[in-house]
């Protein structure tokens, strides 16, 4: 098997005199789609953050395709292939939406110190944002200004923009957070379409959509890794039932 | 074909600043060319903070210094070509680009340090640097510390024009004003300009879709800085002064309300908001010296019921006739 393409070794990080994330030990496989579960409060959104460089560790290490990230900046973690989509939705509201996509696109297509170019009219950028609005299937919603979009699209437009820097790693914090049942049904049916084609880490609350994706489950408690495996074994492991799946089961 | 009102209004306020010099010469009106010509350098001034107010979102409480650089790099000139006979030290093909590089070298290291800072502190560090080279300006006893120094010469620009002439000074800084414009059209809409842009609304999304926004946020703090600096010079040579005032943390305040009144972050906002500025200040001040008292109600009649300023207004009605 070849290198995990995602290593944290021993991470650690407290919030004063909270654990937030402690000694936690992962692999993520190239191609698998690894889902992180656990109550609210766990420290799953504070263990995106390290991996995409947003907040510091206090203890331990992050490897991604084999080199150490530790200490790379967020950008840095980005051009070498981390995307990450945010929990609470982050896009550019007072732009359009393909102009969200295409300054993603920007982002990885060499630097922006161009100042004259209509950069608004250049097919280098706006071509790659249409794939990628038609991938997530927001064509329909192109033209229009961001901030108009629903709930559900602006979570489409998360995924688009964090495909759109062509990642080899997608960071995923719980793209199905406070999307309606007939659009979260879509991004679940979207996510699947993505497997073997992206490696994920996704965060997810909704234990049907998770069961339907990951490939690997580690379910995470107060900052600490309590189990980590396939589906099954997850499903089975009494521990876990106890403390978190019990509850969504019941 | 159907022109928009903001067209319009940008356009006929355009004509009309070019059909000020042959109307005040016919009616043998000096002291309105001159006024007029102050607003022109003004709205360059404002134009370059509005780059990075308005659309970067970096409200800089110092930018006016670099106003007094450039217009000190004048000051200081012509002062050593009169008073030491260095001839060279005049000319107006010197002064600008040497503002240029003065003004964008100050941005560097007052960006530097203060675009690690958000907020209220980005504010207050501006406002400290601002006043740091204001005292300087005081310090400066060779060229008359804060009693300021006056111009015994303009800027020469050898035999292509000249500026002792009000008319061809006027026209000239109409043409800088209208490549400003333009040049600031452009910038806004290439990628630079995204990026500056979407630093305003998100700048932790641009970091992670992999840009690196604070020397973007930087190399903007220094075109405005460089674009005000050039205003300085024409300043110096309007008013045939200069002096540590012109970098005063008020002059600063002066430039802020004026994008803020003429519309933050649209193209031809300031330009309205440095016209509204200087014509209301002459209006009401030739009725009462507390001026001020007046337009200070005014201002926050603005903000509270037309927060997209004058270009605000325009847009609105604009869409309204729609």
């Amino acid at each position: 098997m070849s290198e995990p393409i995602l290593q944290l070794r021993d991470l650690t990080k407290r919030f004063g005199g909270l654990v937030a994330t402690d000694s936690v030990t992962l692999d993520v496989a190239e191609g698998e789609v690894h889902a992180v579960i656990g109550p609210n409060g766990a420290g799953k959104t504070t263990l995106v953050g390290q991996i995409s460089g947003e907040i510091r560790p206090d203890r331990g290490q992050i490897f991604f395709a084999g080199q150490p990230i530790t200490r790379s900046p967020v950008h840095v973690r980005s051009l070498l292939g981390i995307a990450r989509s945010f929990q609470i939705t982050s896009v550019f509201p007072g732009f359009t939406v393909t102009a969200n996509v295409a300054l993603a696109v920007q982002a990885h297509a060499g630097h922006s110190f161009r100042f004259w170019t209509d950069a608004t009219r250049d097919g280098t950028l706006l071509a790659p944002a249409a794939q990628y609005l038609e991938l997530v299937g927001l064509t329909g919603r192109a033209g229009d200004v961001a901030a108009t979009l629903s709930h559900g699209e602006h979570r489409q437009l998360e995924l688009a923009m964090a495909l759109a820097t062509e990642p080899k790693l997608l960071l995923l914090d719980e793209p199905t957070a406070g999307v309606g049942g007939d659009e979260s049904a879509r991004m679940v049916e979207l996510l699947r379409s993505f497997k073997g084609r992206f490696t994920i880490l996704l965060i997810e609350h909704d234990m049907d959509a998770v069961f339907a994706l990951a490939d690997r489950i580690t379910v995470l408690d107060s900052g600490r890794i309590l189990a980590s495996g396939a589906p099954g074994e997850i499903r089975a492991d009494p521990a876990v039932r106890q403390a978190y799946l019990g509850d969504a089961e019941a | 074909m159907r022109i928009s009102a903001s067209t319009a209004v940008a356009s006929g306020t355009i004509v009309a600043l070019a059909v000020v010099p042959p109307i005040t010469n016919a009616l043998q009106e000096p002291f309105y060319l001159g006024l007029f010509l102050r607003l022109m350098i003004l709205a360059i001034a404002a134009i370059s903070l509005n780059l990075i107010l308005g659309f970067g979102n970096m409200v800089s409480f110092g930018h006016a210094a670099y106003m007094g650089i450039g217009a000190y790099v004048v000051g200081i000139g012509t002062f050593h070509a009169i008073e030491d006979g260095i001839d060279w030290l005049a000319n107006g093909f010197l002064h600008v680009p040497l503002a240029i590089a003065a003004s964008s070298l100050a941005a560097l290291v007052i960006g530097a340090i203060s675009i690690r800072t958000r907020g209220v502190y980005f504010i207050m560090i501006t406002l400290a640097f601002g006043q740091m080279l204001y005292f300087i300006g005081v310090g400066l006893e060779v060229y008359g510390a804060d009693d300021g120094l006056s111009l015994y010469m303009r800027s020469e620009f050898g035999g292509v024009l000249d500026i002792n002439d009000n008319t061809q000074f006027y026209y000239l800084v109409l043409a800088l004003l209208l490549a400003t414009l333009y040049g600031v059209k452009r910038l806004i809409a290439s990628r630079f300009g995204l990026v500056i842009r979407g630093a305003r609304s998100n700048e932790r999304r641009l970091a992670a879709v992999g840009i690196p926004v604070y020397r973007y946020k930087l190399v903007a703090f220094m075109v405005a800085g460089a674009i005000c600096g050039v205003a300085g010079v024409l300043l110096a040579n309007r008013t045939d002064f200069v002096s540590p005032d012109m970098m005063h943390w008020t002059r600063s305040g002066d430039l802020i309300i004026m994008v803020v009144l003429g519309g933050m972050g649209t193209l031809f906002g300031p330009l309205y908001g440095a016209a509204a500025f200087l014509l209301v200040e002459e209006f009401l001040s030739g009725i009462t010296e507390h001026w001020q008292i007046v337009f200070g109600p005014l201002l926050i009649l603005v903000v509270i019921y037309a927060r997209g300023g004058i270009a605000g207004v325009v847009h609105a009605l604009e869409r309204r006739r729609e």
